[in-house]
């Protein structure tokens, strides 16, 4: 076995800066969502198509309390009488319903933006989706990785 | 129930500014998916409604659901158009009803 020592340490050192190699260059998958908040924002949304943009979720990206985390959202939009931000919709897919809050503006609103704080019981992915004055719907999400979780706990 | 509330906006504007709203209400915003050391679940007790109205126009309004945290805390913008009163008003389960309102001049 000596004298193959050379040999399977350089075979180790090209495997081992291959698979870095190939850690690096994969692409993250696209995380197919729960069934359950999948349904909840269709409840809300019909069968129209869900547009990738507009939509700016504003979250802690690593939160230590689950209990209380700040979320704020904002839809690029005018806010003119004739193209404004009808609602905002916001879905998790870990915690025990999907639904977190719906918010209706008007044109008068002058900016489509609000804040609130919410629960999360667990790392998982945040979803906005915002409903516009000329019924197309944009949507974005947000990772939030939760060290201590909520809503689950016993008293 | 008395429910303490907090809104926050300026007294004074000018027309057609874009002023921020902050509203908080006192809830404890049991969720129902809790169970108590007997492992009973603890039923749902959430404030599941808010409006704000200006001078009696709704401007913005919010569906609540038990993942908002205890004491919804909620802001939002809206033009200052006129002079009046903006009214907000709070219900949930259990009859649970709080309202507050503030008062802003226009110039």
């Amino acid at each position: 076995m000596l004298d193959c020592e050379q040999p399977t340490r350089r075979k180790f050192l090209a495997a081992a800066a291959g698979a870095t190699a190939l850690t690096l260059v994969r692409v993250e998958p696209v995380r197919a969502t729960p069934a359950s908040m999948k349904a909840a924002i269709r409840t809300v949304v019909g069968e129209a198509p869900l547009k990738p943009g507009k939509v700016k979720i504003d979250v802690p990206p690593l939160v230590e309390n689950g209990n209380a985390v700040a979320l704020a959202i904002e839809v690029d939009s005018p806010m003119t009488p004739t193209n404004y931000v009808k609602a905002i919709h916001v879905f998790t897919e870990l915690n025990p319903q999907p639904n977190v809050i719906s918010v209706r503006f008007g044109p008068r609103a002058g900016r489509a933006r609000f804040t609130t704080r919410f629960r999360l019981a667990d790392t998982q992915t945040v979803v906005a989706i915002a409903e516009l004055s000329d019924g197309t719907f944009w949507q974005a999400s947000a990772d939030v990785v939760v060290t201590l979780q909520a809503c689950l706990e016993t008293l | 129930m008395a429910a303490r509330t907090l809104v926050n906006l300026p007294k004074t504007a000018k027309r057609g500014q874009v002023i921020e709203i902050k509203t908080l209400v006192s809830h404890m915003m049991e969720t129902g998916f809790r169970h108590d050391n007997v492992g009973a679940v603890i039923p749902r007790d959430i404030v599941t409604d808010f409006v704000c109205t200006y001078n009696d126009a709704e401007i913005f309004r919010a569906t609540l659901y038990p993942a908002i945290a205890a004491n919804p805390f909620i802001t939002f913008h809206t033009v200052a158009t006129e002079s009046g009163t903006i009214t907000f008003k709070w219900t949930g389960d259990n009859g649970f009803d709080a309202e507050a309102s503030a008062h802003i001049a226009v110039e």
